[in-house]
């Protein structure tokens, strides 16, 4: 596609002011939004689409990074659905949750809304956020035994919840009998509204501005110019075709462990991702949908090459194969709740196989697992509390250092609660919230530290659900670096101590009075041959902790005993 | 000998600036010396010797200093332990599970205490304030022996739940005093007692590791201008733009984390207050950033904490300032899909633009300016050349902006300029409308070197009505710090819903707010106009994360707090909740999360029209000459004025360049510029003009 002349001045100066009508709608629905998902995690994410197509053309800076990417296939959806309603009109906007359409899972509420500029479709804007919970079996949605979608939430296929500027009650009517919190939602699909009308402002404004000719042209050449960019990074990765395997625990439901299998090719300025070779559809909610999987390797290539932009141009050079009927195709209505954990795996393997291509340009794995930890009961009192957060673990050794001790997934930037808001909010007390030693991979850079969480509780009784992975299979470490500690979980009894027998996922644990689940996140893979360590970087580890110094003396040899103060 | 002389020093990265003002005769006078580096106070007292000879009639001394963050930023603070919560020691290191940048996973933190000086101790008080296991002493006793051992200087103690119930810290804390005879404890609620460990350990920790290096500092400055014959207060700039007894910095030292910034707004307010504007946007252009804040109604926005440095946050409140990379030095280049980018990477001050022939190829936005003849060659502000290099920077333009992008060496000079002010105007527009302001209602006020050539470009760009240049805007900071009111904080968490609320107890922490405050206010040596109180909750329904500030109109009457109500404080929520969100939700139980109390003690401001330059003389005396500046599309041959010659009164039509030591203002084509009664230039649209 040539893009129509735009001088490059006007194009960088059109590219600031896009992405900033994005950033300003992401920033609007994080300050209303009443779910902290969305106001704290930033679970959310809004941008400018494509008209024909649906492809991202522009995309917020702040939201959640699995969703550059994955929203061209919301849009998309809704486009096709248009299509068939045959009365697409000024004012409309679809809203829906289907994952099979829309790609990630059920609890991500996407609306969708046509643009017009004097009476033609000019792009579309979109908005998606996180809600606090969807109806389904489990509250939050997180369920790790889901044989179908229909136990994780209600299903909303794309339907109009605004027919020309008129709000459709019918629909909300609908939505908020099927949610636990209706509150919760109305305030988050409010806010959602409001920054798809400050998108439309926006652009109002700035057709006004430039004219609809000027903006169109800025958006193909972005386009072209990303490709161009995403060209020119294949062009430096030496040509060749690269194999990678890794493997899920289990899909929660049996026992077995699932390959994630990928082979990169690059030849010229084209990369081709295969995932052939990868597990079949699951029973239980490890399965992924399509637009998810398409949309994960477009955040895998950006950590490798953090400078490209979110805009569609990057994928065109790129070939994404996925077998049918495998795990990352999933058909509706199979279960896809925990497909943060199957993205997570496609990242590392991903990075496992650019990692022989390009060894400079890629850290190792990180920790590979969210946990999605639940604890819920009922205090003294009669209330329901349900405590819910995800655990933090180490990230990958690179070239330029050691891996960051306790970060966030890649395919997210969410922080986690301070322990005291937990402890004021529900009836727990952590006994610790630690960095665990011996976690990290070792490497002449080694992987950050994973955690220790020890939650003890306080109220007579509670449910403990949790939604994990690498249990079995640690976190790889790349370039001769070796592998992170495996995922741990555990909680106490009045006999003691157990473990669950699927590792890291586990449905209604009962917990009493007194009685602690202890969770131990994997740390990231080493960078390098461990032999490469500084012995002054192996014995300021034992000195602070993070190695005991029997696991020095087995990775690295006795070298740093000589320096060790 | 009277003590009539007020002296403002603010020390930057690169200049230490000196403000004096002498009230009775009623004139100002500006110093700019180099800052000295290790130690800042050479420039500091070299800065005020060359204005004041005779230190004995100098009332007040105010200094912004840079001290505290340079010593966070290069880890150049104390050795130091931690003694905090068996279970607890890395909440430090772990931060709150964040990551330095989103996309490349690369990058670590180191803390400023390393793991092996954090020691636990058994200790445990829960949300509620119930202690479930008592301090032990002992344990505490022999933690802080082996941290004495180790050589720490300095030591922070940070229990779990301190807010709610600091009892076990307050023990461990008068148990480590009793064996430790040393100022530099530092005992987390003491400092912040307030929800959320990581931010108050982190404020706590960072205080503790900045108390030897600031309070060495001050006390070699105080110690200097004593022997000088100062007897006067000597005092600093805090954070929120309030100033603070060196006695208080000296114990509290992460409160002058943004010091100088801080006062500089405080300055901006002022001016743009005096000269009849109370909505402006203030833009601080330096060689790596360009610094935006926003004052509506007079006042200046609030931030509660900011992070100094990836994992070094700081919670106290402080002027709120929104950093772009887009300074001077900021460097222009083409990326491989062909697209032009300002930054992040910067030349700073040193290598610098290519003009400066100090190394640097690379083309910055002062490079930019010099080619395109806005910046007169010949009075070089940066750098060690008698003239700065237009043709080496021009060099660098063309082969690094001119040529992948197929311009002339003007065409891709304004290219340069049209990104960066497109970049600027972007986080202009932003922090106005975040905050649900248009910023077309808002004056913009360039300070800082660079600010003033970009001034026309910001109305421009955002549709701002107008422009003030301050009469020295190259000495803003240091003339805040002479107009800053002195002003002292206090957060309390209460964490309990309204129904349930124990109003006593609110009432004796607002009581001791004041007290404190007002002994704080007393011990100082200064005059105050006036005292004020206010009062401020942050509140939320149940279940939702991010609170609300809720003004509460509770009087201080003969220096007793009245009574707060609970229909009074819900009633303030719902009003508040409203002007937020534009409804309030029925029924919804209320929480109290936080009790903010604020003391002010007024301190007089001096009349601006000091600074104020001759109503007589004309325009045309301070006329230089000219200059071919290059303007849009076109070469013009634009009059030069002196600045600080132009006469009360004086109306410059654009193009015109007005030029004083350390500032260039540019007026384009088009544009007017004016020059008040207080001596600032006011630019504005032409009448008719476009």
């Amino acid at each position: 596609m040539m893009a129509a002349e735009i001088d490059p001045i006007t194009l960088a100066v059109l590219a600031g002011r896009m992405e900033q009508i994005a950033d300003e709608m992401d920033a609007t629905l994080f300050r209303a939004a009443f779910n902290p998902i969305i106001a704290e995690a930033h679970d959310a994410s809004h941008g400018l689409y494509h008209a024909r197509t649906g492809d991202t053309l522009v995309q917020g800076k702040s939201g959640l990074p699995i969703f550059v990417g994955v929203m061209a296939f919301a849009v998309k959806a809704v486009i096709d659905k248009a299509e068939k309603d045959g009365d697409l009109a000024d004012g409309d906007i679809y809203i829906f949750n289907d994952a099979h359409m829309g790609g990630t899972h059920l609890s991500d509420m996407r609306l969708v809304r046509p643009y017009f500029h004097n009476g033609a479709l000019f792009c579309f804007l979109a908005s998606v956020g996180h809600w606090h919970d969807v109806g389904g079996a489990v509250p939050g949605n997180y369920n790790p035994s889901a044989t179908d979608a229909f136990q994780e939430a209600f299903v909303l296929p794309p339907v109009r919840l605004a027919r020309a500027g008129a709000i459709q009650q019918d629909v909300i009517d609908i939505i908020m009998r099927n949610t636990r919190l209706p509150q919760s939602a109305m305030g988050d699909l409010n806010g959602q509204l409001g920054a798809l009308d400050l998108g439309v402002k926006r652009l109002d404004e700035l057709l006004a501005e430039y004219g609809a000719e000027t903006v169109r042209a800025a958006l193909d050449a972005l386009g072209d110019r990303a490709e161009a960019l995403m060209r020119a990074e294949l062009q430096s990765l030496p040509d060749g075709r690269w194999q990678a395997e890794d493997f899920l625990d289990n899909d929660g439901i049996t026992d077995a462990a699932l390959p994630i299998c990928v082979a990169l090719e690059v030849k010229g300025d084209r990369m081709v991702l295969d995932f052939s070779g990868t597990a079949p559809a699951t029973d239980g909610p490890v399965n992924i949908a399509l637009p998810t999987a398409v949309a994960c390797c477009y955040v895998a290539i950006k950590h490798i090459f953090p400078a490209l932009p979110a805009n569609a141009g990057v994928m065109r050079p790129v070939t994404v194969k996925v077998p049918e009927g495998s795990l990352l195709s999933a058909q509706f209505p199979a279960p896809v709740g925990g497909y943060t954990e199957t993205i997570l795996r496609m990242i590392d393997v991903i990075f496992s196989a650019a990692s022989q291509a390009a060894p400079d340009r890629v850290v190792a794995n990180a920790y590979g697992t969210i946990n999605a930890l639940s604890i819920a009961g009922k205090r003294a009192n009669g209330q329901a509390f349900v405590m819910f957060s995800f655990y933090g673990g180490g990230h990958g050794g690179s070239l330029e250092g050691d891996g960051l001790n306790h970060g966030n997934a890649p395919i997210s930037t969410a922080t986690i609660p301070p322990l005291e808001i937990l402890e004021a909010a529900y009836p727990v007390m952590f006994r610790q919230w630690a960095l665990r030693p011996d976690s990290a991979g070792a490497g002449t850079h080694r992987g950050g530290l994973g955690a220790v969480y020890e939650i003890e509780l306080l109220e007579k009784n509670a449910s403990v659900f949790l939604f994990g992975e690498r249990g079995r299979f640690p976190p790889r470490g790349v370039a001769g670096g070796t592998v992170g500690a495996l995922n741990r979980f555990a909680y106490e009894q009045d006999d003691g101590w157990h473990t669950p027998p699927l590792t890291s996922k586990m449905l209604d644990i009962k917990l009493k009075r007194g009685q602690a689940v202890r969770l131990e996140t994997p740390g990231g893979g080493g960078y390098g041959p461990s032999e490469g360590r500084a012995a002054e970087a192996v014995a300021r580890d034992v000195a602070l902790g993070y190695l005991t110094a029997e696991n020095a003396d087995r990775l690295h040899g006795p070298a740093w005993r000589r320096v060790y103060a | 000998m009277t003590h009539t002389r007020m002296i403002g020093v603010d020390v930057g990265g690169t200049f230490t600036d000196v403000f004096v003002l002498d009230e009775d005769a009623g004139t100002a006078q500006v110093a700019k010396v180099p800052t000295t580096r290790p130690d800042q106070s050479g420039g500091f007292l070299d800065g005020i010797g060359r204005r004041v000879d005779e230190l004995s009639s100098v009332s007040v001394v105010v200094h912004g200093t840079t001290a505290g963050t340079n010593a966070l930023l290069q880890r150049k603070g104390a050795k130091m332990g931690v003694i905090t919560t068996q279970g607890l020691r890395d909440v430090l290191e772990m931060r709150r599970r964040d990551r330095p940048r989103t996309w490349g996973l690369r990058g670590d933190f180191q803390p400023v205490v390393p793991r092996s000086l954090r020691l636990e101790v058994p200790e445990r008080t829960l949300a509620d304030g119930t202690i479930r296991t008592p301090v032990d002493l002992d344990a505490v006793r022999a933690a802080a022996r082996t941290l004495i051992e180790n050589g720490c200087e300095a030591v922070a103690i940070l229990f779990a739940n301190a807010y709610a119930n600091p009892e076990n810290e307050h023990k461990a804390a008068a148990a480590v005093r009793a064996l430790w005879p040393n100022p530099h404890v530092t005992a987390s609620a003491e400092i912040l007692p307030e929800i959320r460990e990581f931010e108050r350990f982190s404020t706590a920790a960072l205080n503790a590791y900045l108390q030897p290096e600031v309070a060495g500092y001050l006390d070699r400055l105080e110690r200097a201008l004593k022997s000088d014959g100062f007897s006067g207060e000597f005092m600093i700039v805090q954070s929120n733009g309030g100033v603070m007894s060196v006695e208080t910095a000296c114990r509290r030292p992460v409160r002058t984390t943004l010091s100088g910034p801080a006062a500089g707004v405080i300055a901006a307010g002022h001016i743009a207050r005096s000269a009849g504007f109370d909505n402006v946007i203030t833009g601080d252009m330096g060689g790596t950033s360009f610094d935006v804040s926003l004052i509506a109604d007079g006042c200046g926005m609030l931030s509660p904490q900011t992070a100094i440095d990836f994992g070094l946050v700081v919670r106290t409140p402080m002027i709120e300032i929104t950093t772009i990379g887009a300074g001077g030095g900021s460097i222009a280049w083409v990326d491989k899909g062909g697209l032009l980018n300002i930054g992040p990477e910067s030349a700073g001050s040193d290598p610098g633009p290519v003009a400066y022939g100090q190394g640097n190829d690379r083309p910055t936005v002062t490079d930019a300016n010099v080619v395109l003849g806005r910046i007169d060659p010949d009075r070089p502000i940066g750098g060690k050349l008698a003239r700065l290099d237009v043709e080496a920077a021009a060099r660098a333009i063309d082969a690094q902006v001119g040529a992948p992008l197929g311009l002339g060496t003007e065409a891709a000079a304004e290219a340069i300029l049209t990104v960066a002010n497109s970049r600027m105007a972007g986080a202009i527009r932003l922090v106005s409308i975040e905050r649900g302001f248009d910023p077309k209602r808002f004056a913009f006020m360039p300070f800082g070197g660079g600010g003033a050539l970009h001034a026309c470009a910001m109305l421009r760009d955002v549709g701002l009505g107008r422009a003030i240049v301050p009469r020295y805007p190259g000495v803003t900071s240091a003339m805040g710090c002479v107009i800053a009111d002195m002003r002292q904080d206090f957060v309390q968490t209460i964490n309990a819903l309204t129904g349930t609320l124990d109003l006593d107890a609110l009432a004796g922490f607002m009581q001791h707010h004041v007290d404190t405050g007002m002994a704080m206010l007393d011990a100082a040596n200064t005059r105050f106009e006036r005292r004020q109180t206010a009062f401020e909750l942050d509140m939320a329904y149940v279940g939702q994360t991010h609170t609300v500030a809720v003004p509460l109109d509770i009087a201080v009457e003969g220096g007793k707090v009245c009574m707060p109500t609970v229909a009074g404080i819900e009633a303030a929520f719902d009003a508040a909740y409203r002007a937020t969100y534009g409804r309030v939700l029925e029924g919804g139980a209320r929480r109290v999360m936080n009790l903010r109390s604020t003391v002010i003690g007024k301190r007089p401001k001096f009349d601006l029209s000091t600074l104020a330059p001759a109503a007589r003389g004309s325009a045309a005396d301070a006329r230089k000459g000219t200059r071919r500046a290059h303007l849009g599309t076109a070469w013009h041959e634009t009059a030069i004025f002196d600045r600080l010659d132009l006469p009360v009164g004086a109306v410059i039509e654009g193009p015109a360049i007005l030029e004083q030591a350390d500032t260039t203002i540019l007026i384009e084509p088009d544009l007017v510029g004016m020059v008040d009664t207080f001596g600032n230039v006011i630019i504005e649209p032409r009448e008719g003009g476009t």
